[in-house]
């Protein structure tokens, strides 16, 4: 390997490195505003600017020159220090320092740097530029004066959201920020630029004025909107959360969270069950936990086991599914269902509902066929990703579904499973592009599965794979793209109905059941069902306007709990806030309801409930792996079930991005959002 | 005889258009002769007589035209084709020599064309043209039609490389230049410069192995090959040779463009060509011997400079692009400058912070500067700005817009300072000139 030296002392670097990097290797710390790990080389701000030697007797900027054998590198001397000090002289003199107004404040690098670089004062006397605010929809503020021009913003929505639809217009130093015609910039990921953004140029216009950095409590957590499950920072002061930022997991979510993820926060303050309540004359009236559990405990007392159904929802952790199932199985039921939205998944092998290449080893595959998906509705960073292969390794895509704009190119092979069906016979066009991949992967969504014919699909799926060599030595490319963050824990708990139990459609159908219990569950149709409905849920969504007793429980930003996502990778949730009111935490309710039923549940604390949960089912206790299972573990003949599949086109099941569940149906700020794209999607401009 | 020139050496024979620019008038002065022995010759023949010859780019960095064209890879990737990109965007202020070869010797340029593709195994090449320059635009693209139809260029044409030549009209940015953001806007993009490396030779247009030449670079070469290395060797003193078209403009009796040796001496290229600087030798103040973007060089410095590279580099200036701009003592220099800076606040990209604030904050100081309103410790801000924009910026616009300035107050400091002392003592040098439109 070849060495350099920074500042004197050796280190030895992988070729293709750059200057900027090796030095970092060696523990200097080099100030950059537009050098981003994850976007392009923009080399536009200067503050990166080093001594090279051998080189040009100028300062170089260290992010955009590859590093050289024998190659010495100062950023220690004199002319960096000039340089250094010139460069921040010359992006505070337009830039407007009111910092004790900006949202910036206290995690600004402009900030930050000019005091570790910067010079003491300002010889710029001069007025100062002052640039517009630009309108850039209902998630980013803008503060234009304070832009430096980094690019950042640009880079990201251009390469890694993959839609220019912001850009720098003008130039010298009228150069200015801002959106295609200054509409809103319709990205699902287009928050992360407020994280990029090194000044207070953008920012949150949901969080603006609204808390300082150092007044918020940061937990780590996960993200339960989609079944990626990215890792977040949970800011909260008092009982409230501020917001929601991404956190780095290279394995998962890189540095990129969804707007959903980020922005439905607020909709954790509004529409909240925050006591309990029992339906008294068809109205509900406020009632306490011992009269709401004493009426839970009477009905499933005086019901019969198989007249009991209990559907859990799509944000349950893995404690209080493990508890429901306890109780409800050491009951006799059978109904028992965590797959809300009907997919005909669950039975075989464990890796026939997981992900399991893995997202990270996405980045391997080189041919991917989506089946019945859209990632950028029902995963957006898993989507940036593969634009990210598409981009970066040519990633070749294939997709039968609805047709949509995900961003990169596909062929599109088709609309339904006859689609697919032919795809597996052809051995031209796409399939040849299959055949002949190395690492070829398949990803099928939710939606393909949640359909009377769905495991009939899933097997053709599986069929699809077994022919196109998906499941080889070392290599494991099917996959299943959930859309819900409870769903694989729930199927790796056997959520399921078991010995003829209903699965939650039916459950809801008139007559079906007597006692209907909803963990959290609002995406089912039940105008139908006539039972006794109990809701243990956090929002008034639909499963709380049906319900008769309501119990309330925790979000996800208010319990410690287990969630395993999409690849079977099992990550800690803990709590940021506590349960708004006399709400309690999900698996209490049920262990404090499992007394009054007679059936005390084995555990009085969470980690006694995990600790049962670790035992039963192994897999829980691996936290933060994902299996990324071998192919010998995968036999893809007993994937699915057999059966006719019907020619309905495949339908993705997220209709609207921003109201997928009942915390973002809460939200303002999601509602603003579905209400600006459509406003965008109704005005098309006739731009030329 | 005036000059040092003979008429028997000049390349350009019709550059002030007294005679036809067209394919039949061209072939009689010369050019298209002959090209198919050169093209046989081979391109590492052509390269290496390039090289011989000495000629340095004429756009204004003078790098080598042969080195430059040998760091093309020599064989040629299939899927990344060579290409050629002719820098005709001129529009550094006082420069007028490019437009004189485009609208009355086009077909010298797609002669040149031909040979340095094929040299460099390009079969394309694009000439990017400034956008103010419409008529000349006209020319060259009329021209190329006629090479077109006599099957001088094209598919099988009777020179035996097969070349197709682009025009294409930029839009009036001086930054596109500048040789990458040249390329940035041939591909559609927003004129900006790139990082460098990668050097245009490995990842240039469209990510190809490119070459990028200033006009009179390429149009001289079919002359060169004509006549010989040695003979375009034998102008100019060694590592400055060849002729040179030189645009004289300002106070001198008759400003003119004129093909010149390399190395002439700078007053003899105005006494004798130009009628000499109104008023006489000694009513001259200062030169801008290279275009807007060098620093000047004071009168007493003027005597002796010779028009080169060498001699002008030793004199903390540059050849630039040999355009002479003649100042005499009527002159306002600080007012000139400042409009220089001007021109290059107006003019900078805005993609990097050292020029895009400096450009900006060095143009308000100026104007200041220029009325006496400055105070005189700013000189001492001004040049220190000047130094953190030189050589820290992607480009050389950074440099371009610093040397006047720094050109300036080496020569001329005390005038300035005198300015401000009159001003501060009640006795505006400049009435009214305040910033008032400075915003």
């Amino acid at each position: 390997m070849p060495i350099a030296k920074v500042n004197g002392v050796e280190v030895e670097f992988e070729p293709g490195m750059t200057v900027l990097q090796v030095a970092e290797l060696a523990g200097e710390e080099i100030p950059r505003f537009c050098y981003h790990e994850r976007l392009s080389i923009a080399g536009n701000c200067r503050m990166c600017l080093v001594e090279v030697k051998p080189g040009p007797p100028k300062p170089q900027a260290s992010c955009a020159l590859p590093a050289a054998d024998k190659q010495e590198i100062f950023t220690n001397t004199p002319m960096v220090k000039k340089a250094r000090e010139g460069v921040m002289e010359f992006l505070l003199i337009n830039h407007p320092l009111d910092c004790p107004i900006c949202d910036q404040g206290g995690e600004c690098d402009l900030q930050d740097q000019a005091m570790g670089y910067g010079r003491d004062d300002s010889r710029y006397a001069e007025n100062k530029r002052a640039v517009e605010e630009k309108f850039m929809g209902p998630l980013i503020k803008t503060v234009m004066t304070r832009c430096i021009q980094c690019t950042r913003c640009v880079r990201f929505i251009t390469e890694v959201a993959g839609q220019s639809e912001i850009g720098l217009i003008s130039r010298g130093e009228d150069v200015e920020i801002t959106t295609y015609l200054e509409q809103a910039v319709t990205s699902e990921l287009s928050g992360n630029v407020i994280d990029l953004c090194p000044v207070g140029a953008l920012t949150s216009k949901p969080y603006a004025f609204n808390a300082r950095p150092w007044e918020l409590k940061k937990t780590e957590s996960v993200d339960v909107m989609d079944a990626l499950g990215s890792a977040i920072r949970i800011d909260a002061r008092g009982a409230e959360v501020m917001r929601v930022l991404p956190r780095i997991n290279d394995e998962v979510n890189e540095e990129w969270i969804s707007d959903k993820t980020r922005y439905a926060c607020d909709g954790l303050m509004r529409q909240r069950l925050d006591r309990p309540y029992v339906r008294e004359d068809g109205k509900l009236r406020p009632a306490s936990w011992a009269e709401a559990l004493s009426a839970v405990a009477a009905k499933i007392k005086a019901t019969a086991p198989d007249r009991i159904g209990v559907v859990a929802g799509d944000l349950q952790d893995a404690e209080s599914m493990k508890a429901a199932l306890d109780l409800f199985s050491g009951l006799g039921v059978k109904s028992l269902d965590c797959r809300q939205d009907g997919a005909r998944i669950g039975e075989g092998p464990r890796e026939s509902w997981l992900f399991n290449t893995t997202v990270m080893g996405l980045d391997e595959a080189d041919a991917l066929l989506l089946i019945g998906t859209n990632p950028r509705l029902e995963a957006a960073v898993l989507n940036a990703r593969i634009r990210k292969n598409w981009l970066g390794r040519d990633l070749k895509v294939g997709l039968i579904g609805e047709r949509a704009e995900l961003t990169y190119d596909y062929d599109y092979l088709g609309a339904g499973p006859a689609s697919l069906a032919e795809l597996i016979k052809a051995k031209k066009g796409f399939a040849a592009v299959l055949r002949e991949a190395k690492k070829p992967a398949i990803i099928i969504g939710a939606g393909a599965l949640a359909r009377d014919d769905g495991a009939a699909v899933l097997a053709l799926a599986a069929q699809a794979a077994k022919t196109f060599g998906v499941v080889a030595e070392g290599w494991n490319g099917f996959n299943v793209l959930h859309g819900a963050a409870s769903r694989v824990g729930g199927l790796d708990l056997g959520f399921i109905p078991k010995d003829g139990g209903l699965d939650a459609k039916a459950m809801t159908a008139k007559g079906a059941v007597d006692l209907l219990v909803l963990l959290g569950a609002d995406e089912l149709d039940l105008s139908a069902t006539d039972a006794f409905v109990v809701y243990l849920g956090t929002h008034g969504d639909a499963g709380a306007h049906r319900a008769d007793v309501i119990l309330p429980g925790a979000a996800y930003t208010e319990k410690d709990g287990l969630y395993v996502n999409t690849e079977g990778r099992v990550q800690m949730g803990e709590r940021a806030v506590f349960p708004k009111g006399e709400a309690r935490e999900d698996w209490a309710i049920l262990r404090a309801l499992s007394e009054r039923v007679g059936t005390k549940l084995p555990y009085d604390t969470l980690g006694q409930l995990r600790a049962k949960l670790f035992e039963d089912h192994p897999t829980f206790g691996q936290i933060d792996h994902a299996p990324g299972s071998t192919p010998a573990a995968l036999d893809l003949a007993a994937v699915g079930a057999g059966g006719e599949v019907s020619d309905t086109a495949f339908a993705s099941p997220v209709k609207d991005f921003y109201f997928t569940n009942p915390i973002a149906r809460a939200s303002v700020t999601m509602a603003d959002c579905s209400a600006s794209l459509a406003a965008a999607r109704a005005s098309r401009i006739a731009a030329e | 005889m005036v000059g040092i020139l003979e008429d028997k050496d000049r390349i350009f024979t019709n550059l002030y258009g007294l005679q036809d620019w067209r394919l039949e008038a061209a072939k009689r002065r010369g050019a298209w002769n002959a090209t198919p022995d050169m093209i046989a010759l081979g391109g590492p023949w052509i390269i290496d007589q390039i090289k011989n010859s000495g000629l340095r780019g004429r756009g204004g960095a003078g790098f080598g035209t042969g080195l430059k064209w040998s760091f093309m890879p020599k064989v040629v990737n299939p899927d990344r084709p060579h290409y050629l990109v002719v820098n005709a965007d001129e529009s550094e202020p006082g420069t007028c020599k490019d437009r004189e070869i485009m609208r009355h010797d086009p077909h010298l340029l797609i002669e040149g064309c031909l040979i340095a593709s094929f040299a460099m195994q390009a079969h394309v090449c694009y000439v990017y043209i400034r956008g103010e320059y419409v008529r000349e635009r006209e020319v060259l693209e009329e021209a190329v039609k006629e090479a077109y139809a006599a099957k001088l260029i094209g598919k099988n044409n009777v020179n035996g490389w097969d070349f197709d030549l682009y025009v294409h009209h930029g839009a009036g940015a001086y930054i596109c230049g500048e040789e990458t953001a040249l390329l940035e806007s041939l591909e559609g993009k927003k004129g900006q410069p790139r990082l460098k490396p990668p050097f245009p030779a490995g990842a240039g247009v469209y990510g190809c192995p490119t070459t990028v030449n200033n006009v009179e670079s390429i149009a001289v070469v079919g002359t060169i090959l004509r006549r010989g290395a040695e003979w375009f060797a034998g102008f100019g003193r060694p590592n400055n040779t060849g002729t040179k078209l030189m645009c004289v403009s300002g106070h001198v009796e008759r400003p003119c463009n004129i093909e010149e040796a390399m190395s002439i001496p700078l007053k003899q290229l105005l006494e004798e060509h130009c009628g000499g600087v109104r008023g006489g030798w000694g009513n001259l103040k200062a030169v801008i011997p290279g275009g807007s973007s060098v620093r000047m060089i004071p009168a007493h410095e003027a005597e002796t400079a010779l028009m080169d590279f060498d001699s002008l580099s030793s004199l903390k200036s540059g050849l630039g692009t040999a355009a002479v701009i003649v100042m005499d003592q009527s002159t306002d220099l600080v007012r000139a400058i400042a409009r220089i800076s001007y021109f290059y606040k107006h003019e900078s990209c805005g993609q990097c912070t050292p020029c895009r604030e400096g450009t900006g904050w060095m143009w308000r100081v100026m104007e200041r500067m220029a009325s006496g309103e400055a105070d005189p410790k700013e000189i001492d801000t001004l040049l220190d700005v000047a130094s953190q924009v030189e050589g820290h910026t992607i480009c050389a616009l950074g440099d371009a817009a610093a040397w006047p300035i720094q050109g300036l107050f080496r020569h001329f400091r005390p005038e300035i300072e005198a300015r401000i002392a009159s001003y501060r003592a009640g006795r505006p040098h400049v009435q009214g000139a305040r910033l008032e439109a400075a915003e």
